[in-house]
């Protein structure tokens, strides 16, 4: 699927710092009515959601028992052998809140099954010769920090954290990059078959739990996060979907939480690993890009340069870009000349 | 200005990112990120090139596109890192 670009002859709408705020009532109601007019044109009789503790999955597992009450729902935790244990802390909280039995699927042993760990760990040692995970030691990758000041590109580093604390970072080659990220992308891979054995198991559909930032800059795996039966939250900015989620009653502990990826054994944030900028700077900024604000009055309104918006705005650009055949259906052709004759 | 500089960065292009058997027809002008030509892996594969071909240290603060984006601005770079500006 193509992002739907605004049209360059649409005048620019008033822009504030209130520009992204939703009526969550109505915004809620009509993702119910999408969620249960979709999963019964496709013949399925309930919604499986992968529950990971964030936000994002906490408010698509409140939606879809609004939509089919909390009979017609599965939960699904999926953690592996690097995710922080609090995680299904939070999950079990949020199951309970809206009465829903989660089931506990560790992903561990099918993670080694595809030798998930030793071919992520095998391409960090290449950096970091002294890598040992048995001893303690921890990794993760991440983007520079400094989008606003010095518009970098989107080059990993790996970081690693010594038993006793100490990190150190280096520059990421390319053959280590493509390892350590398709060695970790066996991860979501493994949770969408997981998903899809319960959603099969009972002609269930699988909510995907993607907000807008995910989906449109392509911060999903193809066919893992990002295989499911229906976008529930792929339309809205990370910051309406706390909005919605706060309406709903997702558990504050859940509302309150720096959204992770939960991905590597060192623990880090999605703004470190991904988006380079706040959500509360990123939504608005890329919502003024959407609605043609110009850069001048983008930047009064955030209190930055138009410097400074060039930036995010490139980076939004490059990031969807680069990442469009993540979106789309595997392409086809038609039927070849002289069918039927 | 020679292109000795300029002509393996766009071999480089041409076979190693486009796998392109006709060489790279863009301008040395021409966008690199924005036309599509390369994306954030070919951008680590240029600065690993550029380090090795060239014997210069690209540093982190320095991937930026007014350093990487055309094959012009890259020669630039080099040059500069290397003062043959």
């Amino acid at each position: 699927m193509q992002i739907e670009q605004i049209s360059p002859k649409q005048p620019s709408m008033r822009f504030s710092k209130e520009s992204l705020n939703l009526d969550p009532a109505r915004e809620s109601e009509r993702i119910t009515l999408f969620i249960q007019k979709t999963v019964r044109q496709n013949m399925r009789r309930g919604a499986v959601v992968g529950i990971s503790g964030g936000i994002d999955s906490a408010v698509v597992l409140a939606l879809s028992v609004k939509a089919f009450g909390p009979e017609r729902v599965v939960a699904v935790m999926m953690p592996d052998k690097d995710s922080d244990r609090i995680s299904e802390t939070y999950a079990r909280e949020l199951a309970a809140k809206f009465g829903v039995d989660p089931i506990l699927e560790d992903i561990t042993a099918a993670l080694q099954g595809f030798d998930c760990y030793h071919r992520r760990d095998d391409a960090i040692r290449r950096v970091f010769p002294e890598f040992d995970a048995a001893k303690g030691y921890k990794a993760k990758i991440v983007l520079p920090s400094d989008l606003l000041e010095s518009n970098t590109l989107n080059v990993f580093s790996v970081t690693i954290v010594r038993p006793d604390g100490k990190q150190e970072t280096k520059p990421l080659p390319s053959r280590d990059m493509l390892q350590i990220i398709a060695a970790s992308n066996l991860k979501q891979r493994s949770r969408m078959s997981t998903l899809y054995y319960h959603a099969e198991a009972r002609q269930f559909a699988v909510m995907g739990s993607a907000n807008k930032n995910e989906h449109d800059e392509g911060f999903f795996v193809k066919y893992g996060d990002g295989g499911v039966d229906l976008q529930v939250i792929a339309h809205l900015f990370k910051t309406q979907v706390y909005q919605l989620a706060k309406y709903l009653g997702v558990p504050e502990s859940i509302q309150k939480r720096t959204p992770t990826t939960d991905t590597y054994s060192a623990p880090q944030d999605q703004q470190e690993f991904f988006y380079r900028l706040p959500f509360h700077v990123l939504d608005l900024l890329w919502y003024a890009k959407e609605h043609n604000v110009p850069k001048v009055e983008a930047a009064k309104v955030m209190g930055l340069t138009e410097a400074q918006v060039s930036h995010a705005f490139d980076d939004i650009d490059r990031k969807i870009r680069t990442t469009e055949f993540l979106r789309l259906l595997p392409p086809m052709l038609g039927a070849p000349e002289g069918n039927g004759q | 200005m020679n292109q000795e500089i300029e002509a393996p960065i766009r071999n480089f292009i041409a076979t190693n990112l486009l796998y392109s058997k006709e060489g790279l027809t863009h301008p040395d002008d021409a966008s690199l990120l924005h036309e599509g030509i390369i994306d954030s892996l070919g951008v680590v594969e240029l600065v690993e090139f550029l380090q090795s071909k060239f014997n210069v240290k690209v540093e982190q603060n320095e991937v930026r596109p007014d350093n990487f984006d055309s094959v012009a601005k890259m020669a630039a770079f080099v040059r500069r890192k290397t003062g043959a500006a």
